[in-house]
Parts: structure tokens; sequence; C-alpha cells
């Protein structure tokens, strides 16, 4: 009968902590940025249709890092929490709050009880009527939560391109400076100076979008064409 | 949610949310409420109704009116219900019958298709939307033998063919296409007898509308269930233009004027009808 080896739970956590996190660092990186028009959304991707950004309600967006499959499955059940409260409640009671808090606990079920972790990193984004009101929830594959002001980076080279996007990040950015100032940040963990707008996967949350568009969908996802324009614009 | 893991997400993949609650919170669907036994049968349930529906194919696109009453036997229950929802970005729905039902199901039917377009990332196409409404029309059966049935008028643009189209539904969920132009509701047999008379090919979006007024307006004349436009209180009905460039609301500044016009036209006839 072969015995089973003693393991510490400090030390099975430590595995499992730094298997997910050598997953999360394989892949590219993904921006959100809060700034004066809404909420930026830039990840660099080449597939046009294997998402990384998606809309979850009308002010709510999600952004992932890591397997496609594991944050496939969780922005799918985000999508369905999202319309099943806001249709047995209403619309304005969908909160990324809520819906961060229980993909905290998702996560942090995943992290415990099963065999392995969800190797993926999640950002959770709610535009607001005013800047002050945006809400930025980083959720790392343990199940922690972090309220996040102005802007995140996740996976990939994260702290290099963070200092990037740190350095040029002010408040009263439009929604044209804060993709440019994105990229930026996502070609410091990269071999060439510039990224093609064709591996770039852009999209917005569009704080004006009653006004402007006339739908509460603030979500808005941005072709190349816009992308590559937004880019030109250069001053 | 906790039980979370990628095998069960997968298992229960589906891109339908009707789909989703009949699995997991049946009692949120609208029909899925159980009745009482039947004791009262033979005496209908006294719930608010809501009337008349007319909708049109013009160049380019549909429109499609409702009138602002519901009624509950003899007594007028609302006289600002709103009958006429955007389904999506190019598709309305007008809905006659059991008000409260109905305006559950309208509920379902939007964020049925949003959900949709949310997991997969792309529109349904017009023909499968007005299959999930006949769906959920065919779940409303056992309800509907009950007395309190919901029939929609479902109307939208079909951005492939690049054509409005109509769609008309009977309680068992069947789908019709319908041609030129159609109405539902207790009012729709005068409102169609107008429509015949005053629908042409190739109406151009503000002649549509004025037909869809001028229609509502007859079935309101000799249908006591249809209410006709009210200058004393402002009240116009809510009517929806689709065309390429999506659903829009037509303001109620322009309907006023369309109204004024076909009243003061009326008038000035000094005629019976």
């Amino acid at each position: 009968m072969t015995q089973q080896f003693y393991v510490s739970p400090e030390q099975l956590m430590k595995d499992r902590a730094d298997f997910a996190r050598k997953g999360i660092a394989r892949g590219r990186s993904v921006v959100v940025v809060s700034c004066e028009d809404g909420i930026a959304l830039v990840a660099e991707n080449p597939s046009p249709s294997l998402h990384k950004i998606g809309e979850i309600y009308d002010k709510i967006a999600f952004a992932a890092v890591g397997k496609y499959n594991e944050f496939e499955s969780l922005r799918q059940a985000g999508v369905r929490y999202a319309d099943i409260r806001g249709y047995s409640y209403d619309r304005e009671d969908v909160t990324a709050r809520g819906l961060a808090s229980v993909y905290a606990q998702s996560l942090g079920a995943v992290f415990t009880a099963e065999q392995k972790p969800f190797e993926v990193e999640l950002a959770v984004a709610e535009v607001g009527t005013s800047q002050d009101k945006d809400h930025l929830y980083r959720l790392t594959f343990d199940g922690s939560i972090a309220d996040e002001q102005g802007f995140i980076v996740m996976g990939g080279q994260a702290d290099k391109v963070s200092g990037a996007v740190e350095t040029g990040w002010q408040r009263d950015l439009s929604f044209a400076a804060a993709i440019r100032l994105a990229v930026k940040g996502l070609v410091t963990d990269n071999e060439s100076p510039d990224l093609p707008a064709a591996a770039l996967e852009v999209a917005v949350l569009d704080r004006g979008s009653e006004s402007s568009r006339g739908t509460r969908r603030a979500f808005r996802r941005l072709s190349d064409a816009d992308v590559m324009d937004l880019l030109a614009e250069e001053s | 949610m906790q039980e979370t893991t990628a095998n069960k997400v997968a298992a229960n993949a589906t891109s339908s949310f009707t789909e989703h609650l009949q699995r997991d919170r049946p009692e949120l669907l609208p029909y899925n409420r159980p009745l009482g036994n039947s004791e009262s049968a033979g005496q209908p349930l006294q719930v608010p109704h809501a009337t008349t529906i007319v909708a049109m194919t013009y160049a380019g696109g549909v429109v499609m009116a409702g009138d602002r009453r519901a009624t509950m036997g003899n007594i007028i229950a609302s006289r600002h219900i709103e009958k006429v929802f955007p389904a999506d970005q190019y598709s309305v729905l007008g809905i006659a019958g059991t008000a409260g039902i109905a305006i559950d199901l309208t509920r379902l039917f939007q964020v049925e298709l949003e959900h949709y377009e949310k997991i997969e990332g792309t529109l349904l196409s017009l023909d499968g939307k007005a299959n999930r409404l006949g769906a959920m029309i065919r779940g409303n059966l056992p309800m509907a033998m009950q007395g309190l049935a919901v029939v929609p008028l479902f109307a939208g643009f079909d951005t492939v063919a690049g054509v409005g189209r109509l769609f008309s539904y009977d309680v068992t969920g069947g789908r019709y296409e319908e041609q030129e132009h159609h109405a539902v509701g207790s009012g729709a047999m005068f409102a169609r007898g107008a429509l015949k008379k005053l629908w042409r090919p190739n109406l151009t979006e503000e002649e549509a509308v004025s037909v869809a007024v001028e229609s509502l307006y007859d079935a309101a004349d000799d249908d006591s269930a249809t209410g006709g436009p009210d200058p004393v209180r402002q009240l116009w009905p809510v009517v929806f233009t689709v065309n390429r460039a999506g659903a829009r609301r037509v303001a109620e500044r322009e309907l006023a004027a369309v109204a004024g016009t076909i009243i003061e036209s009326r008038a000035a006839a000094r005629r019976e009808a």
C-alpha cells in the first residue's frame, strides 16, 4: 500500500498559487483605464473572434487574462447572473460590486476545492455618471478582490506595463488618449515598438451612451478602422 | 454559482436565457406560475386587457403603433398603458391580450435577445427572433386555455435581406409572416379595414406613421376597447419605426401634429365616418 505523504497546507496553497501565477504571466496583458469619457478596455489579442473583453450588462464590462476556456465560462456565468438579477429585480439593481463578489466566491471555491485553480485574472468595470462613481475591481485566481483606482493592468509582464501606464495616467483623458496610453503600456512588453490595430482588441464603456447613442448599453466594441483612426490622432 | 467548475458550466452551455431560467429558476418564467384549479371556469378572470396594435411595411422598414387603452370588462383600466416595445436594436414587439402576462413576456423576450447577443457576440437572425417569440407564446398555452391569452405582433428589419418584415402569432405559438400590413387585438378588424384603404406600396416613413395613427383612429371609432388620440390629456399612440438605422420611437411632438391633422380633416369633412 502506498503511503500518502504529508503536505502542509501552507505548501499546498503556495504550490497552487505559483501554478496559477505562472499560467497568467504566460499570456499577453490587458489594460483597463478609467477616463473622462468613460472606461477604455484594451487587450493585445490577435484573434478577432475569441474575445478577452466582453459586455456583462448596461454599465458593466469584463476583461480577463489567462486560460480562455476558464475565463469564458466565468464571463458567461457573469452574463447569466446579471441578466437574472436585472430580470427579477430591475436593471438598476445590477451592480459591479455584486458581480465581483460572486466572482470572488467562485474563484475562491475553485482555488481551495478543485484539483487545480483557475489560471485567470479578471477585471470587472462599471462606468458611473461621473468619474468618481466608476468602479474597477480586480479579481485574482485565489478569489481575492481589490477595488482599484484609475486603471488596472493584468497578465503578461504586468509590472512593466503598469509602470508605463502609471506615468502617463491623468484623470481627464479622452478615450483616444486613454487608448493610446494603454497601447503605449502594452508595447513595453513587446519586442517590436508598435502594435498594429489588428493585434488589438479595444472596447469602451461610454459614460454618455444615453445622450450620444440613445441606448442604456454603454459597452461598445471598436473596429480595427476605429482603432486605427484613434491611434493616428497622435498629437 | 458556487459549484461552478469548468465542466459543469460547459454541460450547462446554452445561449438562451429562457432555457437557462427553465432549468435553474423556473419560478421566474411568466407562464410557469400555477393557477388555482379552475373553480371559476366559465367566468373569465377580470384582469386588464391590452387592445389594438397595427403594423405595416414602408419603403425601407416597418412601422408599428399601439393605442393607449387597457380595459377590464366595461371599465377602462388604463389610459396610459404602452403596448409597443423595442425588442432589440432592429426589432419591435406589440402585444394584445392579458396585459400583466404580456408585459412580463415582453421583458423576458428583450432579455432573451440581449442575452444571446452577449453570450454569442452576434445578433440573432430576424427569423431566429421570431421563432423564439413563438416558443414563448407556446409556453403560455396553458394560461391561454384559462382565458389569459397573449397575442403579439412582431416586426423587424432583416439586415441581410434589407427589408422590413412582419410576423403574427396565434395562441399556440404558430408563427405567420404577414405581407404589407397587419393588426391584432379587439379593434384589429376595424383597423385592418382602414389599412386596406390607406396603405399602398412604397409609403414614406412620415406617410406610414400617419396611416398607422389614422387606422387606430378608425379602430377607436368602432371598438370601445381601443383608445383614440386624446387631445385633452395630450395622449397619442405609441409608434415605433424600424429601418436600417435601427428602431426609433416617434416623438410625442410629431404624433401630436399627425393626430391633429387627422382630427382636423375628419372634422372638416363633416361626415358620419
